[in-house]
């Protein structure tokens, strides 16, 4: 019996199944349900414990439809590694029920998607804007909102609270209320949380972000599917490579090819180097934001080293745009592979340097060890993937649990850890880079011969020799260029074990050269969702050792 | 006037006679000594301006690697890295600004205190770069004057260095800038300023 009839004889007599639709697409499963039907499903895949994970929540417009709206939500199972697409159909102005209750982690992405397409999510427990600012008029990702119209914000939100917009302080009670951020060296140029304090105790917290929105989602549905590589490089733009990876596996899960082995080998490298420099930056970030300057020079003179490598493929140093739909932008220089294993020594030495220089630096465990905790319950409901998630114990990571390129042919670990706090985060980052380095050994040593891309003409751009030696090569980069790739007409999540946790991309082909509706399901979204959670009642000094342990990249948070 | 001793007192040698005071008329009468001033103090302003990171997206990244061990901007004078703008000279706007992010910005700038420079980085800073989207502000020159644009995204350090050398020669030559000297709060920004 294949998942969905199981799923379809599960639901048994639960539920009136005549008004489900059950299909698969692009090898994702997929019921449609009406509206009615979501939360009592949602509570009942939950408590059976069929889906313990809702991975993501988004929303879609169809402005021809007469119930113009789709709600899609992307449910996990984090024992079988199943995954199940649930969508229901809503008219303009009608509501959803909130599914905050089954899943915390739903709150912060029914808050998007109301932004995004002022779906009302009935039960929300509070269900304001999020990534816009709060004199936008509109919903962005509406078909009929252009995407070139710009609204001016003129001031900046005062200190506010959950359920409470209009702070007034308390008159009986002496608590002070403290603005850190948008424009503070420990929050990354674009975080803002807010505090009130009692004394140095956090007695409640609010976070605001949106400040680095730069509408992705909108410029992916108004460029070709090629002409969007470069905008996935800046979602979390310390790990370029792995979103263009991300992105480029799931056009190319579309379109129904595979790309060559020498590609796929390529790619395993750019992306484990991606993770070590991610973590690079996560760590020493989180040493300066603690105050170990040290270790960022340490580390910063390591990403130099890879940037180098980047810049020997493809010119660039950090957004390197360098995967393209069918494989890789181009051919490796001669003894590329080589740089790369000799770069991987030097990594391997500057890890065993970090690990002397922080892990039983007495500091640095002070600050870390205890702080900001999670179990794996928890962290489950909020929807915590990658490091954050392994922190607390349970290793899952897509590279093991639904391998791709190749991943379950090669020998790593998974690291965990055990009670999730900041330190733990810290020992699990510096793991994987370690094993990190190890694949790349492996998979550096045996490059496969052949070609870095599939020879499609209608997928990839054929060669500049060709475009500038032969007519046929002109004419294939002419129709290309003009009329770009089509995907068949359909819906397909896809995801990869990014640097921060599971990065997905959910794409609807309505068989044009741009897609129609592009959705990337944030890791960090997600697990800053937390942040408060985290904080709270504890001192606002750890609040900095925390928000530097998530990792948190704004253009990914925000995108 | 002074005049030098006789040829036996500097052991034989011969030594010119200079008349200091008729130069120092001189110096004070042309003004001389201000703009030999000016030059003293724009010498040390180039080489000691004291940057605020605004680094808000992948630009901010980038300028980690311009301050970091391989780059060094420390050569440039530039080594004191403050987060605050009332202890900085030269702000960097190192990312795209949202509209959501422009009162921030403009809040920061204003901080500020004179004399104040802005380093614009890379394309989103400089022009909204290719996100020409409805919450993205087209250029950070919608909001406050910007004296150097550095194109690329994100551009390489080298690049960086380059606009703060081009930067430090705008201030040695006393280079006017009527884009600062004009500069008044944007109109959708001061309904807000009235309020505070």
């Amino acid at each position: 019996m294949n998942h969905l009839d199981d799923i379809r004889s599960d639901l048994g007599n639960k539920f009136q199944k005549n008004a489900f639709a059950f299909s698969n697409n692009f090898g994702n499963d997929v019921i449609e349900v009406p509206k009615e039907a979501i939360l009592p499903l949602m509570r009942h895949f939950k408590d059976s414990g069929r889906f313990d994970f809702l991975m993501d929540l988004c929303g879609a417009d169809y402005p021809s439809r007469e119930k113009r709206f789709e709600v899609i939500y992307q449910l996990f199972d984090t024992k079988t590694f199943k995954r199940l697409r649930v969508k229901t159909h809503v008219a303009d102005g009608d509501a959803v029920d909130s599914i905050v209750s089954v899943w915390k982690g739903a709150n912060w992405f029914e808050r998007e998607t109301y932004d995004m397409y002022g779906i009302i999510f009935k039960g929300h427990p509070y269900l304001r804007k999020i990534l816009t600012h709060h004199h936008f008029k509109g919903h962005p990702l509406r078909k009929d909102y252009d995407p070139n119209h710009q609204q001016h914000c003129s001031d900046v939100l005062p200190v506010h609270f959950e359920n409470d917009d209009t702070y007034i302080k308390d008159p009986n009670r002496n608590l002070v209320p403290l603005n850190i951020g948008p424009s503070h060296p420990a929050t990354h140029g674009t975080l803002r949380v807010m505090v009130e304090l009692d004394g140095e105790t956090i007695n409640r917290s609010n976070v605001e972000l949106g400040f680095l929105h730069r509408c992705f989602e909108k410029m992916g549905e108004t460029h070709y599917y090629n002409q969007v590589i470069p905008y996935t490089d800046r979602l979390n733009y310390c790990s370029a490579p792995m979103n263009n990876m991300g992105y480029c596996k799931a056009v190319e899960k579309m379109l129904g090819v595979e790309i060559p082995p020498k590609a796929q080998a390529t790619r395993v490298i750019l992306a484990e180097l991606s993770r070590i420099i991610d973590h690079i930056v996560c760590i020493g970030a989180n040493g300066v934001d603690l105050g170990a300057l040290t270790g960022f020079f340490y580390l910063f003179g390591l990403r130099e080293r890879v940037y180098s490598v980047f810049e020997k493929l493809c010119g660039a140093r950090l957004t390197v745009s360098l995967l393209r739909v069918g494989g890789i932008a181009n051919e490796p220089p001669k003894g590329w592979y080589e740089e790369v294993l000799k770069v991987n020594e030097e990594i391997k030495k500057g890890i065993n340097e970090i690990d002397k220089l922080l892990t039983n630096n007495k500091i640095w465990i002070q600050r870390t060890k205890g702080v900001g905790g999670i179990s794996i319950e928890e962290a489950i409901q909020y929807g915590y993937t990658g490091p954050c998630l392994r922190a607390t114990g349970l290793g899952l990571d897509l590279r093991k649990a639904d391998p791709y390129y190749g991943y379950d042919q090669l020998d790593f670990d998974v690291p965990t850890g055990t009670t999730g706090d900041c330190y733990d985060r810290y020992l699990v980052r510096l793991e994987e880079m370690r094993q990190s380095t190890r694949i790349i050994d492996q998979v550096a040593r045996n490059i496969p011969a052949g070609d870095y891309t599939i020879r499609d003409k209608d997928i990839v751009l054929p060669e500049k020799k060709d475009v500038y030696g032969n007519i046929e090569g002109l004419m294939n980069h002419f129709m290309l260029v003009i009329k770009g790739i089509k995907p068949p007409v359909g819906e397909i999540y896809d995801a990869t074990e990014a640097a921060n946790g599971e990065l997905g991309f959910f794409i609807t082909s309505d068989g044009g050269p741009k897609p129609y509706r592009l959705r990337a399901r944030p890791p960090c979204f997600a697990i800053y969702q937390s942040f408060s959670h985290l904080i709270d009642k504890g001192l606002v000094a750890d609040v900095i050792a925390v928000l530097g342990s998530l990792n948190l990249i704004a253009g990914e948070l925000d995108r | 006037m002074l005049k030098d001793t006789s040829a036996s007192a500097t052991g034989g040698l011969e030594i010119k006679t200079v008349d200091l005071e008729a130069q120092a008329q001189e110096f004070l009468r042309t003004g001389g000594f201000t703009t030999k001033l000016d030059d003293i103090i724009a010498w040390g302003r180039k080489n000691s301006l004291w940057p605020m990171p605004y680094g808000t997206a992948c630009c901010g990244i980038e300028l980690m690697s311009v301050m970091g061990p391989k780059y060094d901007l420390a050569r440039f004078g530039a080594e004191v890295v403050r987060f605050s703008p009332r202890q900085s000279d030269l702000l960097i706007v190192a990312g795209t600004i949202t509209e959501k992010m422009a009162p921030v910005l403009v809040h920061i700038y204003q901080q500020m205190l004179e004399p104040k420079y802005v380093l614009s980085m890379g394309a989103c800073a400089s022009s909204g770069g290719f996100y020409r989207a409805y919450h993205v502000l087209q250029g950070i020159d919608k909001v406050i004057p910007v004296d150097v644009y550095i194109p690329g995204c994100p551009p390489a350090p080298e690049a960086v260095m380059d606009g703060i050398m081009l930067l430090q020669n705008m201030i040695e030559t006393h280079q006017p800038r009527p884009w600062r000297d004009n500069w008044k709060v944007p109109g959708f920004l001061q309904a807000a300023e009235g309020n505070n």
